[in-house]
């Protein structure tokens, strides 16, 4: 790791102030950035800490609006009793990121803002019609998410909260790679107030992305054999050693169909 | 540089260390607490476990910066003097090692495993919670076998040594 000027923010504001100096990145759990600073692939010349400052922490869940601050621990997601109650599914996803000591660390607001094409979150908050809030301005899901380890954050902008309203159903299921445990494919489904939408990570070119077919073969009829005889083009979908386009194009389609069963069940 | 303080094992440290440094590095070089390992340095394998402020986490993955102020317990802050913690006397009783190099921090997170479950331990969850911890030796059998046991004794006694 190449030398770093460490600083712990007090608050988002101090945070704020903070990130001005040299180039500096934020740190939240670090599960992401600490590695990548590790093996020389990140070198930012100063860190912020953001993992102590209270206002980014922890999940509320008012009627059926939950908002997770930004700095909530995957652990804390997983545990979160409201959050089961309200949104089980994000819950339940939150349950098998990393492992135990990695879940600990992992925050929301990092994994979104790293935007990894193979990360949990970011399905789920398109799943759910999220919206991610900066301390600048409020952005929908559907624009926050740009492309490979791309979002709309800005210079200078620090995600502070995710909020969403609790679906009637959702449920959330990936096909891991054996080795890094990262999703081949995951898929989020939700069934909502607005319609049924499901967002796919681990198969995308540019990251995660809905999928117009299985959302339409779900509109009318939430049940998993609505995807019987569904395909997924496999045009703008990743290949690689561990699966090709065409294989992971069959994936979102036995994942959706997973999900939904398990969201009925 | 940064000066670092923290609590290790009930003792307050401190020393001076580049922001850079690593926690087990600190933990292992500054400290001389070499019971900490590091195995494959990348976030894989478990090895570096430790508490920190009663949580199990890779200390190859956090920056030694990170954990000034908090509450730090390694693996030589467990046994009560010469009594084993129940977790490190259920792997003696169980061969739950071979080599030993996995096994610190398979017991830090052991130990936090029985600590986050208070209803009780089953294998299953034993070997979907030890999805962190890498074993070349063992193939995780006697592990599981020594977790199993060892939260009986831990929940029975009730008043064992809890990670700080």
């Amino acid at each position: 790791m190449y030398p770093v000027n460490y600083h712990r923010a007090a608050s988002v504001a101090d945070a704020a102030k903070l990130l001005k100096t040299g180039d500096a990145k934020l740190l939240s759990g670090g599960m992401t950035l600490i590695p990548a600073m590790k093996t020389r692939l990140a070198a930012p010349s100063d860190l912020v800490d953001l993992s102590r400052i209270k206002e980014l922490q922890g999940v509320k869940v008012s009627g059926k609006t939950v908002t997770i601050g930004a700095a909530t621990t995957h652990h804390d997601v997983a545990s979160d009793e409201k959050l089961n109650k309200a949104c089980p599914a994000l819950a339940h996803m939150a349950s098998r990121i990393g492992d135990p000591a990695v879940r600990y660390k992992g925050t929301i607001g990092g994994s979104i803002a790293n935007n990894d094409p193979a990360a949990d979150y970011p399905a789920a908050l398109l799943a759910l019609d999220a919206t991610v809030v900066t301390n600048k301005r409020e952005i929908a899901a559907d624009a926050f998410f740009t492309g490979l380890f791309e979002t709309a954050l800005e210079d200078g902008e620090i995600v502070t909260a995710v909020t969403f309203t609790a679906p009637a159903k959702a449920a959330y299921e990936k096909f891991r790679n054996p080795a890094s445990r990262y999703a081949i494919v995951g898929v989020f489904v939700a069934n909502g107030a607005d319609g049924v939408r499901v967002a796919v990570t681990g198969a995308g070119d540019s990251g995660v992305f809905r999928s117009k077919e299985i959302e339409a073969a779900l509109a009318t009829n939430f049940d998993a054999a609505a995807l019987n005889g569904v395909k997924v083009p496999a045009n703008d979908l990743m290949s690689d050693i561990h699966a090709s386009a065409d294989y992971r194009a069959n994936l979102i389609v036995v994942m959706a169909k997973r999900a939904v069963a398990a969201a009925n069940a | 540089m940064s000066e670092i303080s923290l609590t290790v094992n009930g003792k307050r440290v401190s020393g001076a260390a580049e922001d850079r440094t690593l926690l087990v590095h600190f933990l292992r070089e500054n400290l001389g607490l070499t019971g900490t390992h590091v195995g494959c340095d990348t976030s894989q394998c478990g090895a570096c476990v430790i508490h920190v402020d009663g949580k199990a986490v890779k200390s190859c993955t956090m920056l030694a910066v990170q954990a000034s102020g908090s509450s730090v317990v390694t693996i030589e802050g467990l046994a009560d003097g010469a009594d084993l913690h129940p977790m490190q006397a259920a792997f003696k009783e169980h061969h739950g090692l071979q080599c030993g190099f996995c096994t610190p921090g398979m017991i830090m997170a052991a130990t936090d495993m029985v600590n986050r479950h208070p209803e009780g331990l089953d294998e299953a969850t034993v070997r979907a919670e030890l999805e962190g911890n890498i074993c070349r030796c063992t193939g995780y059998h006697n592990i599981v076998k020594a977790i199993l046991a060892a939260s009986e004794t831990m929940s029975s006694k009730g008043k064992d040594k809890q990670a700080a």
